[in-house]
């Protein structure tokens, strides 16, 4: 039996009716559950709370029955899904958190303030952990830049991104950009955090202690954000601009000292359990802390600090005031909390107490507005499972083959290095700081970040990477090829990769077809986590990314940790010596289906992508490991968007900043004869790399290959300085010099974002 | 052994590796709280990196009236080594221990990539292991680095030889060698006696060869000199 436990609403509150359910996205079969659950009609405040707790972002309703088959063990884990990031076991008793979300909705009517306090909201989930932030790095998806609003939105958001990353002082490791038509209106903004702690001092932000204090601790609480996170949970409209109001800003100074002083209650032990108020503010912060802890809490809102006066318990739970943490304390360590705090500038004043009925209760002014079962309000959203059926026009184009006329192998290279999406990205990461902190080995601009671990000799690589396209063209194969692809980068860099993090980017799951991307990219990202041992340490769903005009491409983020046990042996990407041997590592079989080429040079984004062999990829991941352990390889780099000859391109024309670039001499002839030469060249078959090194070392590398099953192809050798990318196959030839290619690729966005002009939609 | 006090401001971000880059170098580190009034004994200063106060203002402009400037100011006009690097180059100028100003980047954007420099000037606190002329790659990571000053002061730190670091093209770059618009390509200056010095590039994030580079790691050697031969003589 349920006891009816009483709330009253706040003088002034508007009464509850069909029409304020509504407007709070609450349905019908929801609204009877919280009927049910509380024996009586909800206050005002109390359908706020569960507008926001029981909203796609923070409920997993569509999705929670697809996430538990993810793959979330291993001896490496030390913290899976559930808390505020995954936590994975590193040598001499360090571990690394991280975790990737999105910030995708408030970026798409405000860039620079929603891509900032994306940064500022994932770098808070690591730190809760007790972990330092270390690295970030980011995963950027916009419209085409011959669009003047989607170079407005990625000016802002690029900005957005620096602008709280520099500040904050964590350098910016790695990330990718990409564009496509299914973004303009939609970007995406992934945000990924990484940090170091030692494995004793981890945080969690589980309640517990009955009597123990609630603190917030950071920024006063003032009306910004208010239902962020519903407003992140619905399809976007021509009606989103007046959600402007909506998107919370950032104060990257405050975070920093927040920072500073939640490491510091950490480390010292001051403090019970802490979490961000992200999300849904006050409201998710504290009931999924007494949630997990079992306990029930009472939060008094008029004790909270607020930036204005007047506000009513309504939006004080909702606000999303960025910068703000809740702190579990036990009471006799308040004042030194307080101490503590003070050092950082910051307050931290007590505003409830755990209590043990199980009950979120909120009272204001003595008054008690809310009064809700905990564990329910969190977990006691219904769950839908709707159906996933592909729709006929993706198995139509699966089939798809090019019907118009390829342009020559010579201009076909020439566009792919001028497509933003595959072109240097220097301009972007130009704008976020890399070096801070001086651990950085390998900066971006490479295949995985490479980070050395102060005061030992190991260090992390980091990459996020995925290949929309494919998931688009095939959700389970793109799925796979997702974490295929970011094992690859992590490995040419020489690293084991350890585990993986997930933003899961898709549009309206009430849609079949919608819901079918889903449900198979997620088996396909399972598949190959179980595959490579990288389990699923948490991550972030990002639903509705829809518009009039359609949904996003489907774009399930993957972030990538790797361990690399030696940091003098990390390998970079570009060729480093005249000479040196070239070797193609894997199979190739010219799949041209879902390329870059077809999307670029015939504007046609169809067919089946490659299928992935996740045996070949393990074989050529512990090849590259194998090879940048026993110091034979000098340069490694993956094939992906664009296949051998972008990848041979990237690899001559050296790093963002080189003063030297090199040529290639390559030979295809007699080697894989009945592969078109497009297919070779452009075919974009998973498990291969480039990979360069001394002459000497090729017979060594070709048998360390063998034992892994993977062929070696040697490919030819590095030339000189000034030199070109010559390609010879069976009497056909094609030549690029390297200045050339180099000025195509690193000025094909700087040359787009120069016609920046007036902005459509921006005040 | 000398010791070098790096002072944190609110907002400083790059306190630790430059308290490393000076072990590297065998000398002591030591962090103070911008809100000291001492040195505590400190043979030299560095005010590091970072976003004092979060930069909202114009950068430097707050961490001036910190209550440790005063020491730091006692500290140069007594002949101690004070070192600028980046928000605390900014925050020497604001404070007018160094002349001119650093404003926001001619590109309007934050710029973070290697800048080739050279040694202008080896009779400095921080830059005699190098030779004149030597030319460097080292980091810079700011959005306000361009270095202003009037016409006169220009050229009063060009003929007293006070210009420390500039930006230089070297062969094969195809990035603008001055990152920021600087005047005269200036990356770093010092007073006329060389004790107090400012530049923009972070020689403390390349300081250690298994990183791929240590070509900022005497800056820190050569301030450890000057300090244990001060401190001999003393």
């Amino acid at each position: 039996m349920t006891t009816t436990i009483l709330a009253e609403p706040f003088p002034g509150e508007r009464p509850i009716t069909p029409a304020v359910v509504a407007e709070h996205k609450i349905n019908d079969t929801e609204y009877t559950a919280i009927l049910a659950l509380l024996g009586r009609t909800p206050t005002l405040t109390e359908i706020g709370i569960f507008s926001a707790l029981w909203s796609e972002h923070c409920s997993y309703k569509h999705t929670k029955p697809v996430l538990r088959r993810f793959p979330v063990e291993g001896p490496q884990v030390v913290q899976g899904p559930g808390e505020n990031a995954g936590v994975l076991r590193l040598p001499e008793g360090w571990a690394v958190a991280f975790k990737i979300e999105s910030h995708n909705h408030p970026s798409a009517v405000e860039p620079y303030q929603g891509a900032a306090t994306g940064v500022g909201g994932i770098l808070r989930d690591v730190f809760t952990m007790g972990a330092r932030p270390v690295a970030v790095l980011n995963s950027l998806r916009l419209g085409p830049l011959e669009d003047a609003r989607n170079r407005w939105l990625f000016a802002g958001i690029v900005k957005g991104v620096g602008d709280y990353g520099n500040c904050v002082g964590v350098p910016t490791l790695g990330g990718e950009v990409c564009f496509a038509p299914g973004y303009s209106g939609n970007p995406l903004v992934n945000a990924m955090a990484v940090g170091l702690l030692r494995e004793a001092d981890l945080a969690t932000a589980r309640a517990h202690g009955v009597g123990n204090l609630l603190l917030t601790v950071g920024a006063r609480t003032g009306r910004d954000g208010i239902h962020g996170a519903s407003f992140a949970s619905e399809d976007l409209t021509a009606e989103s601009e007046k959600r402007r109001p909506q998107v919370q800003v950032g104060d990257p100074f405050t975070e920093k000292l927040l920072l500073e002083a939640s490491l510091e209650l950490i480390t010292g032990d001051y403090i019970v359990a802490i979490q961000d108020m992200g999300a849904a503010g006050l409201t998710s912060s504290s009931a999924e802390m007494a949630a997990r802890g079992g306990v029930g809490v009472l939060l008094d809102t008029s004790r909270v600090p607020t930036r204005e006066p007047g506000m009513t318990p309504y939006e004080i739970m909702l606000s999303e005031s960025q910068e703000r943490m809740l702190v579990v304390a036990e009471p006799h360590r308040v004042a030194e909390i307080q101490a503590v705090c003070a050092k950082w500038e910051l307050e931290a004043v007590e505003v409830g107490h755990v209590t043990d009925d199980g009950i979120f209760r909120i009272v204001h002014e003595g008054r008690t507005v809310a009064a809700i079962p905990g564990q329910e309000l969190v977990d006691g959203c219904p769950i839908y499972q709707p159906p996933a059926v592909e729709s006929a026009e993706a198995v139509a184009r699966r089939q798809q083959v090019p019907t118009v006329t390829a342009p020559s192998i010579t201009d076909a290279l020439r566009q792919l290095l001028d497509a933003p999406t595959i072109a240097s990205k220097r301009w972007v990461f130009e704008q976020f700081d890399s070096t801070v902190r001086a651990g950085t080995a390998i900066q971006p601009g490479g295949d995985a970040g490479v980070l050395r671990v102060e005061g030992t000799d190991f260090g992390i690589a980091m990459t996020v990477d995925c290949n929309a396209r494919h998931v688009f063209l095939d959700p389970f194969e793109g799925g796979k090829g997702a974490v295929a692809e970011a094992a690859r980068n992590i490995a040419c860099t020489g690293a084991r990769p350890l585990g993986i993090t997930d933003c899961l980017n898709f549009g309206n799951p009430q849609k079949p077809e919608i819901f079918f991307q889903f449900v198979e990219a997620c088996r396909g990202i399972g598949e190959a986590c179980v595959a490579f041992g990288t389990p699923v340490t948490g991550g972030n769903v990002s639903l509705y990314n829809q518009n009039p005009t359609g949904a996003i491409d489907p774009t399930p983020t993957i972030g990538m940790i790797g361990l690399l046990r030696d940091i003098t042996t990390a390998v970079p990407s570009h060729f480093q010596c005249e000479g040196d041997a070239i070797l193609l590592l894997g199979r190739t079989n010219g799949h041209l289906g879902g390329s870059a080429y077809w999307a670029e040079a015939l504007d046609m984004v169809a067919g089946a992508p490659p299928p992935v062999d996740l045996d070949a990829e393990r074989g050529l991941q512990e090849t590259l490991i194998g090879g940048a352990e026993a110091r034979l390889i000098r340069s490694a780099h993956d094939l992906s968007d664009g296949g051998l000859s972008v990848a041979l391109a990237e690899c001559c024309m050296g790093g963002p900043w080189a003063t030297a670039v090199f040529g290639a001499e390559i030979d295809l002839s007699q080697h894989e004869p009945t592969v078109s030469d497009a297919g070779y060249l452009f075919g974009e078959d998973g498990a291969r790399a480039v990979i360069s090194c001394d002459p000497k070392h090729v017979a060594a590398i070709q048998s360390l290959a063998a034992v892994h099953d993977i062929p070696a192809h040697y490919l030819g050798r590095v030339t000189a300085s000034g030199a070109a990318l010559d390609i010879h196959r069976d009497g056909r030839a094609w030549s690029w010099p390297t200045a050339e290619l180099r000025q195509i690729y690193f000025e094909a966005i700087p040359r787009r974002m120069a016609a920046l002009g007036s902005v459509p939609g921006g005040e | 052994m000398a010791c070098v006090a790096v002072i944190r401001f609110p907002g400083s971000n790059c306190e630790t590796e430059t308290m490393s880059a000076i072990v590297r170098a065998g000398g002591e580190a030591t962090l103070l709280d911008y809100r000291e009034t001492s040195l505590h004994g400190a043979d030299g200063v560095i005010l590091p990196g970072g976003f004092s106060y979060g930069d909202y203002l114009r950068s430097g402009a707050i961490a001036r009236f910190a209550p440790i400037m005063d020491a730091v100011r006692s500290h140069a006009e007594h002949g101690g080594a004070v070192i600028g690097i980046c928000n605390g180059f900014q925050v020497l100028c604001e404070a007018h221990l160094l002349p001119g100003a650093l404003m926001r980047n001619d590109g309007q954007r934050f710029v973070s990539r290697p800048v080739d420099v050279r040694i202008e000037r080896r009779q400095t606190i921080c830059t005699s292991e190098y030779a004149e002329g030597e030319v460097i790659r080292i980091p810079v990571a700011h959005g306000e680095g361009r270095f202003v000053a009037d016409r006169e002061t220009l050229a009063a730190l060009e003929a007293e030889h006070r210009v420390v670091l500039r930006y230089v093209a070297v062969a094969g770059a195809d990035a603008p060698h001055n990152p920021n618009g600087s005047a005269n390509d200036i990356a770093g200056i010092c007073n006329a006696a060389g004790n107090v010095v400012g530049f923009m590039p972070h020689p403390e994030r390349l300081a250690d060869q298994t990183l791929g580079s240590d070509a900022g790691h005497r800056f820190f050697t050569s301030l450890m000199g000057r300090l244990v031969g001060a401190g001999a003589a003393a």
